[in-house]
């Protein structure tokens, strides 16, 4: 198990390289620079600032350079947009924002989608079924950005209920927890109630049912562990989903997290920047995958782990 | 032999959709979503972009039964318009995913051994991979036209027509752009799904009687595995098309996907929620149709893989 593990961890190394490298050399090579929003400056001081920021080196030598700040000091440099702030700052700054979303959103579409995809499931066929499965087909086809508006139309313009936007108090998160977790957990009660349908129909909950269990508990601590399982290998995917529909929701309720540095950073050439968030989420995305691989392999022990 | 079974079984899926209501009316709404987009933006008397700003954002009317938007264009010419875009980005990318993803998983499932355990863990690497990342990287900085995909676009389009700067094939280019980006990022469940199939297959007899007969291996995978594996391969594409134009949207929605003054739902619906709480009706017309587009190629996906999926069918009671 624990060679396993680090065989895993250790793989994720070079698929990060990869990645770090592809965008360093991507961004670098794209048309355009970091100083060509501003006005037009004279060719001295475009040249003193490129040397400021190391940006007149060869493409190479600043590839070194920035792995080894990277490395060895953690350091990512300086941000251009933001003047005397480092690219670290700003991750630090907007990193929990974001994290605090997607695990709230998180928590939500597995608190929904589970039990829905299981009385999906139990009623197959019958008027809850389809009633659930509609549901989450709407969940599914209702894109996060035309969600988030109906939400703030009704709850926040119409009823009062809840702010139109920002990231204060608990109340200030009803609303985008809700438009980011949703769409996530219709996937994940069509994902419970096709693995609960294929579980329920196994030998040992036939043998469950002769033993004579209520049938509730035959569902929760029989059949569950065995229908989950598409759901838990949905969760890395899931996670990423996330990552991306926070994108949305951040830009729409104006959350200070890190989505919105996504595609303002690559407009704006923050060489840096473009990095930074590259590497967070990057990492984030592997780390969450192999977590999920090996909770899949913990729950089904008919996973052999190997790999 | 092979023929006949083939047919009985088609015949059998074609049996068990019909039978299912929602895919059946689902298949029927999609058909007359896709010949409305392609008669409604010419038989309109309005262009999709004729602005008419003295006339500005006006709700539905008999003039205009989408209303206006708030350069005075008609929204239905413009929504229907838009639907074209998103229809085409998203059949067209997963064709490009559908190519790949056969052709990668099918040699990587008929070859087996070294060349599958190979195949297969790079695209394990690559599902870690953060392509949104990549893609929205892409978008921002290649699909300019200072870029070098649009020169090779220029290069490309040149053999065909006289003047490929003309700005008019511009929009073209990077529609053409979406499509590659989001073709080239969905391939892998595709690739997968079509492995696990070629590999149980390959066992079979028919294939061992192709091979004694000299049929190559090109032959072998194209004429006689891929075929058999067709129903798991066309359901997950029908449920990729849906993912693809979602995907889209979201471009759109950041600014990165299709551009003003053409139109996709995507485009229409985030510029309609800037505006939703005074001119509801310009987000309320494209969310609807793009949500039950969505809801329809979903419902058709789970009524063909009911009909097609074999594990199903036997645990049929």
């Amino acid at each position: 198990m624990s060679r396993f593990v680090l065989r895993r961890v250790l793989g994720l190394v070079p698929t990060l390289w990869l990645v770090v490298t592809l965008v360093f050399f991507l961004v670098r090579l794209a048309p355009g620079g970091p100083f060509d929003a501003e006005r037009a400056v004279p060719p001295e001081v475009m040249a003193a600032l490129e040397a400021k920021y190391n940006l007149d080196a060869p493409l190479l030598v600043q590839y070194r350079d920035f792995l080894a700040d990277l490395v060895f000091r953690a350091d990512l440099g300086p941000c251009f947009k933001y003047p005397g702030r480092s690219v670290r700052e700003i991750i630090a700054l907007s990193l929990p924002v974001s994290m605090q979303l997607g695990c709230l959103a998180m928590v939500l579409a597995l608190l929904v989608g589970v039990p829905l995809g299981v009385v999906g499931a139990v009623r197959h066929n019958r008027a809850a079924d389809t009633i659930a499965m509609s549901v989450a087909m709407v969940g599914i086809s209702v894109p996060r950005f035309v969600l988030a508006p109906i939400l703030i139309l009704v709850f926040s313009l119409t009823l009062y209920w809840f702010p139109v936007a920002l990231w204060e108090s608990p109340r200030h998160m009803v609303l985008p927890v809700i438009c980011a977790g949703l769409p996530t957990a219709a996937y994940i009660a069509r994902l419970t109630r096709g693995g609960m349908l294929e579980v329920i129909r196994a030998d040992f909950i036939r043998t469950a049912r002769a033993k004579g269990l209520s049938e509730w508990r035959i569902i929760w601590r029989h059949a569950l562990r065995g229908g989950l399982l598409p759901v838990v290998s949905f969760l890395g995917p899931g996670f990423s989903g996330l990552l991306v529909g926070s994108l949305v929701v951040e830009t729409i309720f104006n959350i200070p997290g890190m989505g919105r540095y996504f595609v303002e950073a690559a407009l704006n050439r923050d060489y840096g920047l473009v990095m930074g968030v590259t590497l967070v989420y990057g990492s984030l995305l592997m780390v969450l995958n192999t977590a999920v691989d090996l909770a899949y392999a913990w729950l089904d022990p008919r996973v052999k782990l190997d790999g | 032999m092979a023929e006949v079974q083939d047919n009985s079984l088609r015949r059998d899926a074609w049996r068990r959709l019909k039978r299912n209501r929602a895919a059946v009316v689902s298949g029927c709404i999609l058909a007359v979503l896709t010949l409305c987009c392609v008669l409604v933006p010419e038989l309109s008397r309005w262009r999709y972009d004729e602005a008419n700003l003295a006339l500005g954002p006006t709700s539905p009317s008999w003039g205009h039964w989408m209303g206006t938007d708030y350069l005075g264009r008609d929204l239905m010419t413009r929504v229907f318009f838009g639907g074209r875009i998103s229809l085409a980005v998203g059949v067209v990318a997963t064709m490009v995913s559908f190519v790949i993803g056969v052709i990668y998983g099918g040699v990587a499932g008929y070859f087996g051994g070294r060349i599958d355990n190979l195949m297969m863990r790079l695209v394990d690497v690559m599902y870690t991979f953060p392509f949104l990342i990549l893609v929205i990287l892409l978008m921002v900085f290649f699909a300019g036209k200072d870029g070098a995909p649009y020169g090779v676009w220029v290069s490309v389009l040149g053999v065909f027509v006289a003047d490929p700067k003309d700005p008019a094939y511009f929009p073209v280019f990077q529609i053409v752009f979406v499509f590659a980006a989001l073709g080239a990022i969905s391939w892998l469940t595709m690739a997968r799904i079509v492995r696990g199939q070629v590999l149980t297959l390959r066992e079979q007899p028919f294939v061992e009687a192709a091979r004694t007969m000299g049929v190559s291996h090109t032959g072998i995978i194209f004429r006689h595995l891929l075929p058999n594996a067709l129903g798991p391969i066309i359901v997950y594409a029908t449920l990729t098309v849906p993912q693809v134009m979602l995907t889209e949207a979201f471009l759109s929605f950041l600014g990165l996907g299709t551009q003003e003054p053409l139109a996709s739902w995507g485009l229409l619906a985030s510029g309609g929620a800037e505006m939703m709480d005074i001119y509801p009706w310009i987000l309320v017309f494209p969310a609807v149709m793009l949500a039950a587009t969505l809801f329809c190629f979903n419902f058709l996906g789970d009524g063909l893989r009911d009909a097609l999926d074999p594990q199903i069918r036997g645990g049929q009671r």
